[in-house]
C-alpha cells in the first residue's frame, strides 16, 4: 500500500529499518528510513551499502508515505531501535521489531503503542524463558572475579548492543576498572560514546603484551561470542568463559558452547513480557515472526486473540542475541 | 538445599575433573553433617529412597500449566527437570508466603518416611519455596539422575582428599556405610578411626582393562600372558561370607559396586562358597550361552517373575578369585589366583557357575586367528557370545581401577552396514536441540515388488560434534514430514544420507518391523558420497543373524 518494506531481507526500493543488527539492516536498499542512531550504525557497519538515500525518522513523529502514515517508537532493544507503527484507513498495525521491556542504560525504554494488529517478535517465545534481572547476572560476574582474582574473565557478548549494555551494567554495579575489548567491539563502543552513552575506561585487549602489559589476570575482557573458543582467547590468564545471552537460560546451550559462567542477559522480551505486551496493546490480531512462533500463537488463541505465525526464513534466531 | 543446588549448578558447568574435585572438596569442608553426607549419597547414587518417576513430575506440572506449552517447552529444552524448574509458575516471586527454602536433610528425611501418595504434595510445596536453581537441583535429586558429570568414584575421591586417604580406601568400606556417612567424614578428616564395617560380603573395587592398541604387541612377550574369551554379558562380583551368627551371606555386585542380588535369586541360591568371584553374568540355556538381548530381559529389574527365571536362567562364568575363606588373594599373581579359582569351581558342582576357559596360543598371530574365529578355537557353539579376547599378564596382582600394563581387551572387529537415514529426533542432555537420534533403514523388496526402506535400528552416537552439526543441518533442510518431536528425513533412491553403521551383533526381534535387532549400533562414518540406492539390503543383514 505504501510501497515499502520493513527490515527486508533482499534489496528493495524503499526500506524501513527497525534497528542496526545485521539480519534486520541489510545492505543495498535504494532508500532507507530509520532513526538517526540506526542510520549511523548502518553507515559504520555497511559503509556504501547502507542505502543510496537515507532519511531520519524522529521517534513519535508521523511520516506520510503514499496513502499511509508511519511512526517510529522506541523498542528498548539496542541503541536506536524502534517499533514501527503503520496507519491507514483508520487501522493501525505495529511491528515491534526486536524489543525488550527491562530497563537498559544504553538505549531508550520501550513504549507500547495501542494497535489493531501487532506483529511481534518471539525469539524467547516459550514459558521457560523468564529472564532474571540483568543486575543480578552482572553481580554473579563480579562475584566470580572476586573468587578467582588470578583468572581473566572473558565475556562473550554480541558486538552491537549486548556488549555495551554489559559494560554499562558493570559500571552501574560499581566496577570502575578498565575493561578490555576485542578489536571487533571497539568501533561500536566508540559509536555508543559519540551518542552520549558513557562506558568508562576502555582499552584494546590485544597489544597489551607489547606495551609491557600482561595476560590480564583478574580483568574483564569483552569479545564477540565467536572469539570465546578461538585461539585468540588462549593468550589470557587461565580464562573463565562467560557468555551474556538469553540462551544461557538453557543449560545444554551453555554447555554446548563450553561456557563456564553463563550470564542470562537478553535484549529481547521474555515470555511474560511478550504476553503482557500483547494484552496491553489491546490488539485483536497477532502475527508472530522469528523465534518460537507456535507457543505464542497457542497462548494468544487460548486468550482470545486471533493469531498466526509468519515464518520468515533468514532471521537467525541463535546467533543474534 | 540452596548450598547443595549451588554445588550442582557449578559442577554442571565445570568441565575439568580437578575443578569438579575442588568444588566438591570445598563443599564437604564447609557444609556440616548431616547435609554433606546426604549430598555425598546423592552424588554416588546411594540415596536409599524410592526415586520419583518422571510421570509424577509431568503430572504435577501439567496440573499447573498449559500441557501444550509444557510439551513445546520440554521438546525445546530436552531435559524434564530443567523444563519444570524453569516453567514452574512463579509463585516464588511472592516469597515469604511460602516460607523459607527447605534444607537438604529436611527433604531427604521426609522422603525416607513419606508414603507414595504424599510425594506430590511434598514436592509441590518444596518447589514453591525454591528458586529456579533450587527447583532444578531438587528435581534432579528426587529422580535420581543428577548428570553433572560426577561419577560415584570421583565423589568418593573428593572425600578421600579431605585427608590423606586413597579413593580405594573409601570404596573398600563403602558398602558397610550408610548416609549421612558421619563416621566416614570423621575418618577422612583425621578426627576418627576407620569405620568398623563388619560387612561379611564387601565389594572389592573391580580391575579393568585397556583396549589394546597397534604397537602394544611389539612390547609384549606372548609367553608372559594368558588369554581368555571376552564374554558379551555383564561383569559382576559374587561374594559369600559368614555373618556374626555364622549364617552364609551372599551378594551380587555390578562392576561399579551396585548390589544387584535382588534381580538374580536363581544365581544367588546356587552360590555356595566363602570368597569373592569376579566373572561374567550370562543367560544360559541347555548349556549354551544366549545372546545379550536375552540377558537384557533380566537387567534393571527389582523383582523377577517365576516365568523369567525359567525362560532366562542366570549364570556366572568365572574369571578370577579375589578372596577365599577369609584370605585376600588380590596380591597374588594372576596365574596363582587362576589355579585357586579352578579348584574352587571344580568343588562347586551344579551348572550355575563355570570357568571361563583359557584360550591357548603360542604367539600373537595365533591369538589373532583365535579372535577371528572363536568357534574354531574352543568357543564352539558359544562363539556368537564372544566379543573378543582378554589378555592378562600372568604375574599381575588384582588392582583396583584401570592400571596400565596388566589387562588388555582386544575386541572383534564390529560388523558394519551402509544404511539410510530415515527419521531423526532431538537428543537430550548436552545434545538437546540438536537432531541426534537417528533411525536408519536398509532396502528390501516391498509388497508391490518395488524396493523400499525398512527401519533396522537407531543410533545416537559415534559421530563428532562437527559431524553432528552437519547432520543436524541436513535434517533441518531435508525434512519431509513431522510427527511431534520426530522428523522424517528425505530417503529416496538418489536423495538422502547414507550412514555406515557399526554394530556388535544381530538377533531376531518381534519388536522391529524388520524382525531384526542390532546390538550396540553406532555411526561409524558418514557417507555423504554415497547415494541411498547403493546402501545395503536386508539380505546382507539376515546373513549375520546370530544363530539362536
Amino acid at each position: 500500500m505504501g510501497g515499502f518494506f520493513i527490515d527486508p531481507l533482499k534489496p528493495v526500493d524503499r526500506a524501513l529499518i527497525t534497528h542496526g543488527h545485521s539480519d534486520h539492516a541489510r545492505a543495498g536498499h535504494a532508500h532507507v528510513l530509520a532513526t538517526r542512531e540506526t542510520l549511523d550504525i548502518m553507515r559504520a557497519r555497511l559503509g556504501l551499502g547502507s542505502g543510496d538515500e537515507q532519511q531520519e525518522a524522529r521517534l513519535g513523529e508521523p511520516i506520510r508515505i503514499g496513502d499511509v502514515t508511519v511512526t517510529f517508537h522506541p523498542a528498548g532493544h539496542c541503541l536506536g531501535s524502534a517499533q514501527i507503527s503503520v496507519e491507514a484507513n483508520g487501522m493501525r498495525i505495529v511491528a515491534t521489531g526486536d524489543y525488550k521491556r527491562e530497563a537498559d542504560p544504553t538505549c531508550r525504554g520501550f513504549e507500547f503503542v495501542p494497535c489493531d494488529v501487532l506483529i511481534t517478535e518471539a525469539t524467547f517465545g516459550l514459558p521457560v524463558f523468564r529472564h532474571p534481572p540483568a543486575s543480578r547476572e552482572v553481580q554473579g560476574l563480579l562475584d566470580s572475579l572476586k573468587l578467582f582474582p588470578d583468572r581473566t574473565h572473558l565475556v562473550g557478548a554480541y558486538a552491537l548492543g549486548k556488549a555495551q549494555r554489559v559494560i554499562a551494567l558493570l559500571r552501574q554495579a560499581g566496577h570502575d576498572r578498565t575493561i578490555y575489548l576485542h578489536g571487533a567491539l571497539e568501533s561500536l563502543c566508540a559509536l555508543y560514546e559519540r551518542h552520549g552513552v558513557d562506558l568508562g575506561p576502555l582499552e584494546p585487549a590485544t597489544g597489551q603484551e607489547k606495551k609491557g602489559g600482561d595476560k590480564l589476570p583478574g580483568e574483564i575482557v569483552m569479545c564477540p561470542p565467536s572469539a570465546l573458543q578461538d585461539r585468540w582467547s588462549r593468550r589470557f590468564a587461565d580464562p573463565i568463559t562467560a557468555f551474556a545471552s538469553g540462551w544461557m537460560r538453557v543449560r545444554a546451550r551453555a554447555r554446548q558452547r563450553g561456557v563456564e559462567l553463563p550470564l542470562v542477559i537478553s535484549d529481547h522480551a521474555d515470555w511474560d513480557d511478550l504476553c503482557r505486551t500483547v494484552v496491553e496493546t489491546g490488539c485483536s490480531e497477532l502475527w508472530v515472526t522469528h523465534g518460537q512462533e507456535d507457543a505464542l500463537v497457542h497462548w494468544a488463541e487460548t486468550n482470545g486473540v486471533r493469531a498466526r505465525p509468519l515464518r520468515i526464513v533468514g532471521y537467525d534466531e541463535s546467533e543474534i542475541e | 538445599m540452596n548450598r547443595f543446588a549451588h554445588l550442582l549448578d557449578r559442577l554442571s558447568y565445570e568441565p575439568r575433573r580437578n575443578g569438579k574435585l575442588a568444588l566438591m572438596a570445598e563443599y564437604f569442608r564447609e557444609v556440616p553433617d548431616p547435609a554433606r553426607g546426604y549430598a555425598l549419597a546423592a552424588l554416588t547414587g546411594d540415596m536409599g529412597f524410592r526415586y520419583a518417576k518422571p510421570a509424577l513430575i509431568r503430572a504435577l506440572v501439567e496440573e499447573r500449566t498449559d500441557p501444550i506449552l509444557f510439551r513445546m517447552s520440554y521438546d525445546y529444552v530436552g531435559d524434564l527437570s530443567e523444563t519444570v524448574a524453569l516453567l514452574w509458575p512463579a509463585l516464588a516471586a511472592r516469597a515469604g508466603e511460602h516460607g523459607t527454602a527447605p534444607t537438604l536433610p529436611e527433604i531427604v528425611e521426609a522422603l525416607h518416611v513419606a508414603g507414595r501418595s504424599e510425594i506430590p504434595s511434598l514436592l509441590s510445596n518444596w518447589l514453591d519455596r525454591l528458586d529456579e536453581t533450587g527447583r532444578w537441583a531438587l528435581l534432579k535429586l528426587i529422580t535420581g539422575s543428577l548428570r553433572v558429570g560426577v561419577s560415584a568414584r570421583l565423589a568418593k575421591t573428593a572425600v578421600a582428599e579431605l585427608g590423606d586417604l586413597e579413593p580405594a580406601d573409601v570404596e573398600e568400606i563403602w558398602h558397610g556405610l550408610e548416609a549421612p556417612y558421619e563416621e566416614l567424614f570423621a575418618w577422612a578428616e583425621g578426627r576418627g578411626e576407620r569405620p568398623d564395617v563388619s560387612d561379611p560380603v564387601p565389594f572389592r573395587p573391580a580391575m579393568l582393562s585397556h583396549a589394546i592398541e597397534d604397537g602394544d604387541f611389539q612390547k609384549m612377550e606372548a609367553g608372559d600372558f594368558s588369554a581368555e574369551w571376552k564374554w558379551d554379558g555383564i561383569r559382576i562380583q559374587a561374594v559369600c561370607g559368614r555373618d556374626a551368627h555364622g549364617a552364609l551371606a551372599k551378594r551380587l555386585y555390578s562392576r561399579t559396586g551396585d548390589d544387584i542380588s535382588g534381580a538374580f535369586p536363581d544365581l544367588v541360591e546356587a552360590l555356595d562358597f566363602e570368597g569373592a568371584i569376579d566373572g561374567e553374568l550370562l543367560v544360559m540355556r541347555e548349556g549354551l550361552v544366549q545372546s545379550f538381548n536375552e540377558l537384557q530381559q533380566r537387567l534393571n529389574r527389582k523383582n523377577v517373575t517365576a516365568r523369567m527365571l525359567k525362560d532366562y536362567p542366570a549364570h556366572l562364568r568365572a574369571y578370577d578369585l579375589l578372596s577365599e575363606d577369609g584370605e585376600d588373594l588380590r596380591p597374588l599373581p594372576f596365574a596363582e589366583r587362576r589355579t585357586r579359582l579352578e579348584a574352587l569351581v571344580g568343588r562347586l558342582g551344579g551348572d550355575r557357575v563355570d570357568l571361563s576357559p583359557i584360550v591357548t596360543f603360542d604367539g600373537w598371530e595365533a591369538l589373532a586367528a583365535a579372535r577371528a574365529d572363536p568357534a574354531g578355537h574352543g568357543a564352539g557353539e558359544d562363539a556368537a557370545a564372544v566379543e573378543g579376547v582378554m589378555i592378562k599378564r600372568l604375574d599381575s596382582p588384582y588392582l583396583a581401577g584401570r592400571p596400565k600394563g596388566h589387562w588388555y581387551k582386544w575386541k572383534r572387529d564390529p560388523h558394519t552396514v551402509d544404511a539410510v537415514l530415515m527419521y531423526a529426533q532431538r537428543g537430550h542432555g548436552k545434545r538437546s536441540s540438536f537432531y541426534s537420534d537417528y533411525t536408519f533403514g536398509v532396502w528390501r523388496q516391498g509388497e508391490g515388488g518395488a524396493d523400499e526402506l525398512v527401519p533396522v535400528g537407531k543410533a545416537y552416537f559415534g559421530f563428532t560434534d562437527e559431524e553432528l552439526r552437519r547432520i543436524d543441518r541436513f535434517v533441518r533442510q531435508n525434512t519431509v514430514n513431522r510427527f511431534g518431536p520426530v522428523r522424517e528425513v528425505v530417503h529416496e533412491l538418489d536423495q538422502g544420507l547414507v550412514l555406515e553403521v557399526a554394530f556388535e551383533g544381530l538377533a531376531r526381534s518381534g519388536r522391529h518391523k524388520s524382525g531384526l535387532a542390532m546390538r550396540f549400533p553406532r555411526v561409524a562414518r558418514l557417507r555423504w558420497d554415497k547415494p541411498p540406492r547403493e546402501a545395503d539390503r536386508i539380505e546382507a543383514l539376515e546373513a549375520l543373524v546370530d544363530p539362536s
